[in-house]
């Protein structure tokens, strides 16, 4: 049975990864999962200097989802570089670092800096946090903009780029066309989609930032959807997420058209989602006799 | 750290609106800590989706049992609630820093609002395995709306520590709060270790009445996703060096912390 993935040009052993900003840099997890079974291990959002984040409260439940708004808590790229990179480098995992940042000249200098990095296996551009009050979602939300960081982190390093969606736009293929165009090797999809809940109690927003994003299985369907859109319209590999919880929800992805997927808010639920959803994909291949996971990339698409 | 289904041995109303939970679980109770927590799932379905973080009330090393006492807050405790002897529930956990122990002899004031006696009940059961029968140097704290709502008072009397009550509307003890009480009983001077968990209100006061005590410690609630210090989105705001807000994670860095290190305004 073949597992093996190439999400440009990241050699993933099976299509599992995990969402960034749900797996902490992995070792958090380390003790419920081992790490080198992943495809790939996608860290937190990291940006050019440490972030403190947004005031509290942070996190909302919501049916079958929660709302976040973080905003970008993360050390800074030096410390990512020096303190969290070498404990990584004892897992056979690659590891993608997830970037964002203010201007295009944020991420263009995050993308030469991890240039060359040992044990980066390549770049997720996030143009789609939502949590943020400069960048992120901004970039992401026109199909020019996201072009032009997109071509600034090319130009910037030999690693795989890899282009993080926002699903809050009008046309989710025409920002894929455009980063694609841009010389984005891959897309990865959905980041969460801006929402919002007040507590009636206090007649105040539920969210110190007001407004969140929202994830977990309440908006697996409008991902499904917008990675079935990008695989018709771009022809660069997808890594799907959005609400993935188990294999079968897995499944729907990669048969919408993405080669690999990522597992974010089910891992608070369930530690062991990940080596869960792998595993069960893996049942799924045997039981159906299909060879090569790439035989189920697209399939829901025959005849349509 | 353990991710299991355990099974339930108990789970029965202490006072109105507030439940003991036992479970079955040998690794788990050898392993917690007073203060730590317990990252529970109320249910197997997608709503509510994520765990609630229960303190570990008492560890029974001897039958391998571990205890929750919890308030019913909403959703999840409402379906914790319901939930069967000898039916599982899905715990992840000793997560979290608890509480530094005294040493024999040390001057103790332990404090608890309402609730927050869960995971002191634990601490002053270990403060017993360290001192003995002989505790006067310890004094509790405990407060509630009103004197049949304060949890396990009679359990932590059994104990054998003297115990002083407050509520707001008088029924019992002291007519105000166990900041005020503390204050009153204590005259102003606080013992060497001070131990706090309760609302929100009662630890800021608490933290004007000590100011800079070196070893108060209280334990911080917060919202929380994973539990385990990789969301990030339980934080609680610490004293900083410069400008920027610094924050700390109450899953990882907590829940219990140093009143003085801690950003309460
Ligand atoms: C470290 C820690 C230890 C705790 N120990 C205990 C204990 O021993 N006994 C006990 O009764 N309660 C304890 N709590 C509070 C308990 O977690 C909440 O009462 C519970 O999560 C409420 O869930 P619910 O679904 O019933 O309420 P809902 O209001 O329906 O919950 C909605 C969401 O808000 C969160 N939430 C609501 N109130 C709180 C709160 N006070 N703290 C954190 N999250 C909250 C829930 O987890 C959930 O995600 C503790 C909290 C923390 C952080
Ligand atoms: C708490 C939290 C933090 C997140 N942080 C980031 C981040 O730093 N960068 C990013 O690109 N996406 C971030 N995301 C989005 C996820 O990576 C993912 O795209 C989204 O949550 C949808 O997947 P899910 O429903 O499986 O969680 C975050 C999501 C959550 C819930
Ligand atoms: S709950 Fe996720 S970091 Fe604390």
């Amino acid at each position: 049975m073949k597992l093996e993935v190439n999400i440009g040009g990241i050699i993933m052993k099976n299509p599992v990864a995990t969402a960034s900003g749900t797996f902490g840099f992995g070792l958090e997890y380390a003790g419920f999962v081992d790490l080198s079974r992943l495809g790939a291990v996608v860290v937190k959002g990291t940006t050019r200097l440490p972030r403190p984040g947004n005031p509290a409260p942070r996190i909302c439940e919501t049916p079958a989802g929660v709302l976040n708004a973080i905003g970008l808590e993360n050390p800074g790229v030096e410390a990512v570089v020096e303190k969290y990179l070498p404990c990584l480098k004892d897992y056979d995992v690659p590891v993608i670092i997830n970037i964002a940042g203010d201007t295009v000249e944020d991420y263009a200098s995050l993308a030469s800096r991890l240039d060359g990095c040992q044990g980066v296996a390549g770049l997720e551009v996030n143009i789609s946090c939502p949590n943020v009050k400069k960048g992120g979602m901004l970039f992401g939300s026109d199909p020019d903009s996201a072009a032009e960081v997109i071509r600034e982190v090319r130009a910037a390093t030999r690693l795989p780029v890899i282009a993080k969606l926002s699903p809050n736009v009008t046309s989710i293929a025409a920002v894929a066309e455009g980063v694609a165009r841009a010389g984005a090797d891959a897309v990865s999809l959905i980041n969460t989609l801006l929402g919002m809940s007040i507590d009636i109690k206090s007649r105040r927003p539920a969210l110190g930032n007001v407004m969140g994003g929202l994830s977990g299985p309440a908006v697996r369907p409008v991902a499904v959807r917008a990675v079935w859109q990008v695989y018709r319209a771009v022809g660069i590999p997808i890594m799907g997420m959005g609400g993935i919880a188990s294999a079968s929800d897995a499944l729907q992805f990669i048969m919408a058209g993405a080669s690999a997927v990522a597992v974010g808010t089910a891992n608070f639920v369930n530690p062991r989602a990940t080596v869960e959803v792998l595993e069960g994909i893996e049942s799924y291949l045997l039981e159906n006799n299909i060879r090569d996971i790439s035989q189920l990339v697209g399939a829901a698409h025959q005849g349509i | 750290m353990y991710s299991k289904k355990l099974r339930v041995v108990k789970n029965v109303e202490v006072i109105p609106g507030h439940r003991l939970m036992g479970l079955e679980a040998h690794e788990l109770a050898m392993a917690a800590a007073p203060g730590q927590f317990l990252h529970v799932r109320c249910s197997e379905t997608l709503d509510p989706l994520l765990r609630r973080p229960i303190s570990v009330c008492l560890a029974d090393r001897e039958r391998g049992t571990v205890y929750m006492l919890y308030r019913i807050a909403g959703k999840g405790t409402e379906l914790l609630a319901r939930v069967k002897k000898g039916d599982f529930v899905d715990v992840l956990g000793p997560l979290g820093r608890g509480y530094s122990l005294p040493q024999k002899g040390d001057g103790v004031a332990v404090l608890g609002g309402g609730i927050g006696i869960a995971p002191l009940y634990f601490l002053l059961e270990c403060i017993k395995g360290i001192y003995g029968p002989d505790t006067d140097g310890v004094s509790v704290f405990l407060g509630a709306a009103a004197y049949t709502a304060i949890p396990v008072l009679d359990q932590v009397r059994a104990m054998g520590f003297s115990v002083h009550t407050a509520t707001d509307d008088g029924s019992g003890g002291f007519k105000g709060n166990v900041v005020q009480l503390a204050e009153e009983v204590l005259g102003g001077r606080y013992p060497d270790r001070v131990y706090a968990c309760g609302p929100l209100p009662m630890l800021k006061s608490l933290g004007q009445a000590l100011g800079d005590h070196p070893a108060a410690e209280v334990s911080m609630e917060e919202h929380m996703a994973c539990g385990v210090g990789a969301c990030l989105s339980c934080i609680c705001r610490v004293r900083a060096k410069g400008e920027e807000p610094e924050y700390a994670h109450v899953c990882k860095d907590g829940p219990v912390f140093k009143l003085r290190d801690l950003c309460l305004a």
